[in-house]
């Protein structure tokens, strides 16, 4: 901005809203991981207070490593949530091509019914999901998880790439027809690089829901084997009794792997809005 | 080799009608320039040609064999397009090498035909940069290297000076004139700038509305146009049209090109008020309310002083009037 734009008191007011907005947003996961490193009676006696040496306490993280078996938790959230964004991002881009660049029958029709599950909520048929998922045997795999994620995230995913695919030069595709590259290789090596900014917003959107997602690993998929974080960390919570310490740790060990994933993806986001792709 | 014939095509999206029957022939080695008004349906054309559209009906055919159905990349043609179109990802040389090794030719074929066009078009020091890091008028020389390299029977080029500021765009015309000497090849040319078909063209083809209004040289087009579109359409500044019954005429409309059309200050044919002086240096153009003929362009040769309210008389040179019917063609 430059100084003929600038006005101090705008610059304040501005500030001010966005310092506070962070606050609010920020401070349940301050607390969460401050109160993680605590001792019982600490996070009872002043949960507000950054841990003292007398609080200081690592119970929690000690529980959640020595009772259940976290790690494979983990490892069954990463699968379900690698496995449903690859395939959100490549059916989700494939069909947003088709639908911006073929001319076919029914186009806007196709369109239109692909975007119309971003208002339906998918887990208004969770109940003939599992009765599907029972049928095809899928019950307690993470098959199932993948799947279900997968359906859940391709509407956006749909809907918002379709509209970037559109803003791609027509002439760039025609060029690679003209030199004799497959349909396939035009989206994969031409049109795909150009959208990656797009790609990056999508796999965002679509992560987040399904790494912290409990619904449907209760419901589909609630065995020791196939236990997900978010369902893992149930474990701590108990009918009369709620060990605090081990909740906390698991949350806190919860946002690392998805925090990595959005650098990852926001890096890719801000490369592609600062660098102009095609002219 | 390279002719092309073009059998009543028709192209339809949805209910509109973008090309209404066109019949063309283009000879071995012409440069054939399609000019015409945006939404006329040049581009479309050149497209259904380069079977990047297909036709709603009539034949296209290459070197006399029918292609309506043989795709792109089989057609024995190569398309430079308006927006450069190169593949972002590749460098220089890979842009001119990728369609050649799509079509499976040796190594050593490719390297040949790539320092042939890169010394052509002075590429040399950029092969092993990537787009990006071209200036546009190298990026464009580029999209042209890369359709030399195909040898092609037929080259197309969709707009190719529209991006170029104006000092590029009348380098890269010359370049590309040279290029039509060099290879002795059959190219088409889509414009909508009528001083680039004029100086490129061996025959230019007129469209308006999906139809083609008159096929001829670019002298033919400016000495005898057969109608109203195309006398407007060609010539800068544009001819003056004239309603014929103000002039006590037969015919519906009388045309005169500014160039023709000479002022005096004292008599004349056309008594009139100068409205606004453009001045050039090597020629000017006036723009005089008159009397009679409305509004009209005069241009002169050289330097002319002339202040705006001005009187002068414009007379035009009868040799050189032309005279349209009601139906908007050339009365003779």
């Amino acid at each position: 901005m430059s100084t003929a734009t600038r006005s101090l008191p705008r610059t304040i007011g501005a500030h001010a809203i966005l310092i506070t907005y962070t606050v609010i947003a920020l401070f349940p996961v301050i607390l969460v991981v401050m109160n993680s490193f605590k001792s019982r009676a600490g996070i009872f006696g002043a949960p507000l207070t950054p841990p003292t040496p007398k609080t200081f306490d690592l119970i929690g993280y000690a529980t959640v490593f020595g009772q259940g078996d976290f790690f494979h938790y983990f490892q069954n959230s990463l699968v379900v949530t690698v496995a449903s964004l690859f395939f959100v991002l490549l059916f989700g881009a494939m069909a947003a091509f088709a639908l911006s660049e073929y001319r076919f029958r029914g186009n806007t029709l196709m369109g239109l019914y692909l975007a119309l599950g971003i208002m339906i909520p998918i887990r208004l048929g969770t109940v003939a999901i599992l009765q599907l998922m029972v049928a095809s045997g899928l019950v307690n795999t993470l098959t199932a998880l993948i799947l279900v994620y997968t359906a859940q995230g391709l509407p956006l995913a749909i809907f918002i790439l379709s509209e970037f695919m559109k803003q791609v030069s027509n002439d760039l595709k025609n060029a690679g027809r003209i030199d004799g590259l497959s349909e396939y290789t035009i989206f994969f090596r031409l049109v795909l690089p150009l959208v990656r900014p797009a790609m990056a917003t999508v796999a965002v959107f679509t992560m987040i829901p399904i790494w912290n997602d409990l619904w449907f690993p209760l419901i589909l998929a609630p065995s020791e084997e196939t236990k997900t974080v978010t369902l893992g960390a149930q474990l701590f919570l108990g009918q009369f009794v709620t060990n605090w310490n081990a909740i906390l740790a698991a949350l806190s060990l919860a946002i690392l792997p998805v925090l990595i994933l959005y650098v990852i993806f926001s890096r890719q986001l801000i490369r592609g809005i600062t660098s102009g792709a095609v002219k | 080799m390279g002719s092309l014939k073009i059998e009543n095509v028709k192209k339809a999206f949805g209910p509109v009608e973008v090309l209404k029957g066109i019949d063309l022939q283009v000879n071995d080695g012409e440069f054939v320039v399609f000019v015409g008004p945006s939404g006329c349906g040049k581009s479309t054309l050149l497209r259904v040609i380069a079977g990047l559209e297909d036709s709603t009906s009539g034949r296209v055919l290459i070197d006399g064999a029918d292609v309506s159905v043989t795709p792109p990349a089989k057609r024995g043609i190569a398309m430079v397009f308006q927006t450069y179109a190169l593949y972002p990802h590749l460098t220089v040389k890979n842009n001119m090498a990728l369609g050649l090794k799509q079509a499976g030719t040796p190594a050593a074929e490719i390297e040949r035909r790539i320092k042939i066009a890169s010394a052509m078009l002075s590429l040399e020091p950029y092969l092993e940069r990537r787009p990006a890091e071209l200036s546009g008028g190298q990026r464009q020389r580029v999209a042209i290297g890369r359709a030399v390299v195909r040898e092609p029977k037929l080259f197309l080029f969709d707009e190719p000076l529209s991006n170029l500021d104006a000092a590029l765009r009348v380098n890269t015309r010359l370049e590309i004139a040279q290029l039509h000497r060099r290879l002795k090849a059959t190219m088409i040319y889509v414009t909508h700038d009528q001083v680039e078909a004029m100086t490129l063209a061996d025959k230019i083809v007129v469209l308006n509305a999906g139809r083609i209004e008159q096929i001829g040289s670019p002298m033919e087009l400016y000495n005898a146009p057969a109608n109203e579109f195309v006398a407007g359409f060609i010539g800068s500044p544009k001819m003056n049209f004239i309603d014929g019954a103000r002039l006590g005429e037969t015919a519906k409309t009388i045309g005169v090109r500014p160039e023709h059309l000479t002022v005096d200050a004292n008599s004349g044919a056309w008594k009139g008020t100068v409205v606004h002086a453009e001045h050039l240096g090597a020629d000017t153009n006036l723009y005089l309310d008159c009397e009679k003929a409305g509004l009209i362009t005069v241009r002169i040769f050289g330097v002319y002083n002339a202040e705006p309210g001005a009187t002068l008389y414009a007379t035009p040179d009868a040799a050189k009037t032309y005279r349209f019917g009601a139906d908007g063609k050339v009365l003779r």
